[in-house]
């Protein structure tokens, strides 16, 4: 285990907390870079399709584990800042600027949606958000001027200083740069007094306010760049399958992002990262281990839903910290080798917790 | 006269939606969770009245009974196993916790072979009957979801009003530690809530099923009952039904006024403006926390 010997205020807030830390990322970052030259060009799809969810997962996390805002409607940001980066690559617009219209576009619509969380909170915001996600999804299906409608829209390869980015190699590229990108904002935004606001604001309303945070601005805050973040992983979603059309940012498309979230584990970051993993992998799995299976079982369409539904249960059941919380113990009990104990991530008993005000 | 057959028409869809907002109203207010499962509860409940008609070969009415006592255990059951073990957790974890549940259950129906992924009829005495009011001609299916609606909430208000257990579900949902100080087996009630509310389900679904055909995403129609359960308040169980019945007849007149598409989004408006001018809904406790 190492102790890490603080000499500056500095370290407090540093990204990175020891030298150990700075060379496992330097080296996963080398391994990514250098991915299109090791992976074969299927599993490059695969891992774009990671980092996508990734920066979406990344804005939910900030929203639901950082905020405890929770958002089942955030396919419909997805689908605005796909919609909007359709619309704008097909009139040639180059892409950092197509690309900041639809997360700008993505964050005002995550303004107008935190509007009712400035006044409701739990089940009524996430029953406000559904209801937006359904009358987004709508609006997408029926301004066929514009997206098309249920027959769903091309999406045109990105255009960069006027080379287009149409490889599977250029692409992932592309995504990595965002993904490493939108990270270090949330990082940095979560190291900083705003970040602090916002986890004061999960911890609890009242005490944040009486600190002085304003709850309306910070919420709002908070909502617009999960959005932006979310136009932006839908964006180029959109460039991935270069075809998009309304059911893919319905209700099941939010709810696969939450679950994603809460697999991977609420507040912290790299559960993000290890949801988007699982959302990306868990269907990889699944088509792995149906040969395996009878015919009855393993050709059956609701296999994927079931494994899903199984998966969730265990992990809130088991594992409410998720993915991320099943590796600081794995972490935990390597470093600890051999005096790792039962009891040592064991919650105190907790009671009921009535959000019913009294 | 077309308005009020119209209107007619929303307040025997409403029923549906308030009959599955009022299980989600009964087990908020045990649990304090809110079940995205229960449109799903209601998808099984339907498939089971399927199963005794065709497989067994029951008359429709004991189909019925036997659905909903099988479905009332089965709601028992599943807060015994998987709800019980969690409560005390995050709100949100339990909504996710359910959220899986409905993947199961939508998943599991489509995988039983031959019957889960087709859409089926489910073969009524009462369907195609119709009674005419001069006014309005009413078709039976209707009448039978409007009846057994008012049934089922007088039944559910004598329970509530005069039973033991029934007082004893509003003790705990009011405050579980002092029910639990009075003696008052509050988990075995909690188990008691969940089958009623999958019984409730069942119900709607039967009463669904001669309209819309049985299939495995019918749980979908679940999610319209959100906006009736906010509308009416999401603590209060008269107000799941008022609420059911305003979604349901804003949602008829809006098909038949506004132009195509408004239909299926106007309950989520109304329920967003619910939410933007009133939140605590039309009978729901003022609540304000006091530091």
């Amino acid at each position: 285990m190492r102790f890490v010997f603080k000499t500056r205020y500095d370290q407090d807030i540093a990204l990175a907390r020891h030298c150990g830390d700075r060379f496992w990322y330097s080296l996963l970052m080398l391994a990514l870079v250098a991915a299109p030259w090791l992976l074969p060009e299927y599993w490059l799809a695969q891992l774009s399709f990671v980092f996508i969810y990734a920066i979406v997962a990344v804005g939910l996390m900030l929203l639901a584990g950082f905020t405890g805002q929770f958002s089942i409607g955030h396919a419909a940001f997805m689908g605005i800042g796909a919609y909007a980066e359709a619309y704008l690559a097909a009139r040639g617009w180059p892409l950092a600027a197509s690309l900041a219209c639809a997360m700008a576009l993505a964050a005002a619509a995550g303004v107008v949606v935190g509007l009712p969380a400035l006044r409701v909170k739990g089940m009524y915001l996430a029953i406000a958000t559904l209801s937006f996600g359904f009358i987004v999804e709508e609006a997408l299906a029926r301004w066929e001027s514009v997206t098309g409608g249920n027959a769903g829209k091309s999406v045109p390869a990105p255009q960069v200083f006027g080379y287009a980015l149409d490889s599977t190699e250029s692409f992932y590229f592309l995504c990595l740069v965002c993904v490493v990108g939108s990270t270090l904002v949330v990082l940095n935004l979560l190291r900083a007094p705003t970040g602090r606001a916002f986890v004061a604001i999960r911890d609890s309303e009242v005490s944040a306010q009486s600190m002085g945070i304003q709850l309306a601005r910070y919420k709002s805050l908070s909502f617009a760049i999960s959005a932006a973040l979310a136009g932006l992983g839908g964006a180029l979603y959109g460039h991935k399958m270069q075809f998009i059309s309304p059911e893919q940012f319905s209700l099941v498309q939010s709810i696969d992002l939450v679950l994603m979230v809460v697999i991977g584990g609420l507040g912290s970051i790299h559960g993000a990262f290890f949801g988007a993993i699982f959302l990306i992998g868990m269907p990889q799995l699944i088509s792995l281990g149906k040969d395996y299976l009878p015919a009855a079982i393993g050709q059956a369409t609701g296999l994927q839903s079931v494994v899903y539904g199984a998966v969730l249960i265990a992990f809130v059941m088991l594992e409410p910290m998720g993915l991320y919380g099943r590796w600081l113990k794995v972490r935990t009990w390597l470093e600890l080798y051999p005096f790792y104990r039962r009891g040592m991530f064991k919650r105190q008993k907790s009671f009921q917790k009535s959000e019913r005000l009294k | 006269m077309l308005v009020l057959q119209i209107i007619v028409a929303g307040i025997a869809q409403g029923c549906v939606y308030g009959l599955i907002a009022l299980g989600f109203v009964l087990i908020y207010k045990a649990t304090e969770t809110v079940n995205f499962a229960q449109g799903d509860l209601m998808m099984l409940g339907a498939f089971a009245g399927l199963a005794g008609m065709s497989v067994l070969g029951w008359p429709f009415w004991l189909a019925a009974l036997a659905a909903v006592a099988v479905m009332a255990l089965a709601g028992m059951l599943i807060e015994r196993a998987v709800i019980r073990p969690v409560l005390g957790q995050p709100q949100f974890s339990i909504v996710m916790l359910t959220f899986g549940l409905g993947y199961i259950a939508r998943g599991g129906v489509t995988m039983v072979p031959g019957i889960g992924t087709d859409t089926h009829a489910l073969a009524v005495p009462y369907k195609g009957s119709t009674l005419d009011l001069g006014a309005v001609v009413v078709g039976g299916e209707q009448m039978v979801i409007i009846g057994a609606t008012a049934a089922l909430c007088g039944g559910l208000w004598l329970l509530f009003r005069y039973t033991r257990v029934g007082i004893a579900m509003q003790a705990s949902s009011q405050n579980q530690l002092a029910a639990y100080y009075m003696g008052i087996p509050v988990q075995r009630l909690n188990g008691l809530v969940w089958a009623l509310a999958a019984a409730a389900a069942t119900v709607a679904g039967l009463l669904l099923a001669p309209i819309t055909f049985v299939h495995a995403n019918m749980g979908f129609i679940g999610l319209k009952a959100f906006p009736a359960a906010i509308v009416g308040g999401f603590g209060s169980l008269p107000g799941a039904i008022v609420g059911g019945l305003i979604i349901g007849v804003v949602e008829s007149l809006s098909g038949f006024f506004l132009p195509e598409g408004f239909k299926d989004v106007m309950p989520y408006v109304v329920v967003l403006l619910m939410l933007a001018i009133k939140p605590t809904g039309l009978f729901g406790d003022r609540a304000r926390k006091k530091v």
